[in-house]
């Protein structure tokens, strides 16, 4: 049977997690660690264990921040921030609950924007994810200051070949 | 000179001054932009963190289009959506299998002939730092910037390509260059927290507000990056007190040499340059 461990290894694509002898040196550059449930090093192990709905149900997976510190440190060449993007698809897959739901809204809002229009629209973008978390008056006054100053336009231009971005968005869902 | 040229969404937006600061200073260098034809968002961290198909699909879409114009050379200021162009590349050249779905999916067929590279990388090494000496007519006396380059310009190092990425020297000599004082310290590749801005906020203050302590023990009295997404948090972040004026490269070169635009640049930042810059008689 394949094993929690043998199913994130061959979604990497690279070297196996396994090299991993926990040296901490990514946890220790990590600059998110402070606020994780688990700490890097700790992610690998519990995945060598099989706890699957622990780590896909954590916060770490969410608030890793990709600034790929990690792997440009790791020793053993351990794809730790290719191995959280893994951990993230299989936990919007999976269905659990996503720990740090707003993060996740986020990145939906994001790519909805991007499928909309090609391109991102900030100031829909915004809107849409602060309806989407319900996060509705953090950053108000500096959202009118930045529009005041006409970084935020309402109506940038747009990609005019929207038939190949929306045939990207449907080909690569799964 | 004549280079591809691929601007991202934030270029369009929130950070506007980059982007017009980049073909100011570019137009001076004689570099000619060419902006890829009817471009789409590259997926930034949302596509990659989510859906690793869709992270490769939507740069290459750009890198095809910016191929047809025949030109080698794809400059791209934005270090995410840099970062972003050199990780599709990476992952095309190394796996065929996805290379050919890919190309399936944006319908072309992908050369990989286009070499992409950040403004930094460009006016250090294909502008040179002896035609940019010879263009600048004012010398930056009494700014102490720190140079800040984040995570996306540099890491991993086998996809960025960028010299030193432990500890980046090309933006501290181009600093040089214009007479400001680089100031070193030991917190130039630290994340800001980039993609967890709307989501989760505390953290970026957090990140951001011991990046502002770490320049002011440094001896700074402003920050430059050549990254809208550290801009934005830098710019706009940091607690009450903490804040330094933060600057893109491109707008110091600009100010140095006399290209005019600084003075409407300045006034779109959140944290107002221009008393520091008045007070130095930059401005």
């Amino acid at each position: 049977m394949e094993t929690f461990l043998d199913k994130v290894n061959e979604r990497i694509g690279n070297v196996p997690i396994q090299r991993c002898y926990h040296c901490r040196k990514c946890t220790a550059g990590c600059p998110v660690t402070f606020a994780m449930d688990y700490n890097i090093d700790t992610i690998i192990k519990m995945i060598q264990m099989g706890k699957e709905d622990e780590v896909l149900n954590s916060s770490t997976i969410w608030l890793c921040a990709s600034c790929e510190t990690c792997i440009t440190r790791c020793p053993n060449e351990v794809d730790i921030a290719r191995m959280m993007d893994v951990l993230r698809e299989m936990a919007i897959e999976s269905g659990v609950r996503i720990k740090e739901k707003n993060i996740l809204k986020f990145h939906e809002a994001f790519l909805s924007s991007v499928k909309m229009g090609g391109r991102i629209n900030e100031p829909l973008m915004i809107v849409d994810y602060k309806l989407k978390s319900g996060d509705y008056f953090s950053d108000m006054a500096m959202g009118i200051s930045m529009f005041m100053k006409g970084k935020l336009t309402l109506f940038s231009p747009r990609t005019k070949d929207m038939k190949s971005v929306k045939k990207i968005f449907e080909e690569t869902k799964k | 000179m004549k280079v591809s040229y691929y601007p991202g969404c934030s270029l369009h937006a929130t950070a506007k001054e980059y982007d017009q600061s980049v073909r100011a200073v570019s137009g001076a260098l004689g570099i000619e932009l060419k902006e890829i034809e009817d471009w789409s968002c590259c997926g930034a961290s949302s596509a990659h963190m989510t859906n690793f198909k869709l992270s490769v699909a939507l740069p290459a879409r750009n890198l095809v289009s910016a191929e047809k114009d025949g030109l080698n050379m794809m400059m791209v200021p934005c270090a995410a959506c840099f970062n972003r162009f050199k990780t599709a590349q990476f992952y095309l050249k190394r796996d065929e299998k996805l290379r050919i779905e890919t190309e399936n999916i944006v319908g072309e067929e992908y050369k990989g002939s286009i070499e992409v590279k950040n403004p930094v990388d460009f006016i250090f090494n294909e502008i040179g730092l002896d035609t940019l000496n010879k263009k600048v007519t004012r010398k930056l006396s009494g700014l102490k910037p720190v140079s800040y380059y984040g995570c996306l310009l540099l890491r991993p190092p086998e996809i960025c390509e960028f010299d030193n990425y432990e500890n980046p020297y090309m933006m501290d000599a181009i600093m040089k260059i214009l007479g400001a004082e680089s100031r070193p310290w030991s917190y130039k590749t630290d994340c800001c927290g980039g993609s967890l801005t709307l989501g989760k906020t505390e953290i970026v203050v957090h990140l951001v507000d011991k990046l502002m302590r770490m320049a002011k023990e440094a001896g700074a009295n402003c920050l430059v990056t050549a990254c809208p997404i550290c801009m934005a948090n830098l710019d706009m972040r940091a607690s009450e007190g903490m804040r330094l004026p933060a600057f893109y490269f491109t707008e110091l070169i600009a100010l140095a040499m006399g290209v005019g635009g600084p003075d409407k640049w300045f006034k779109m930042h959140n944290v107002d340059p221009r008393p520091l810059l008045d007070s130095l008689g930059l401005i």
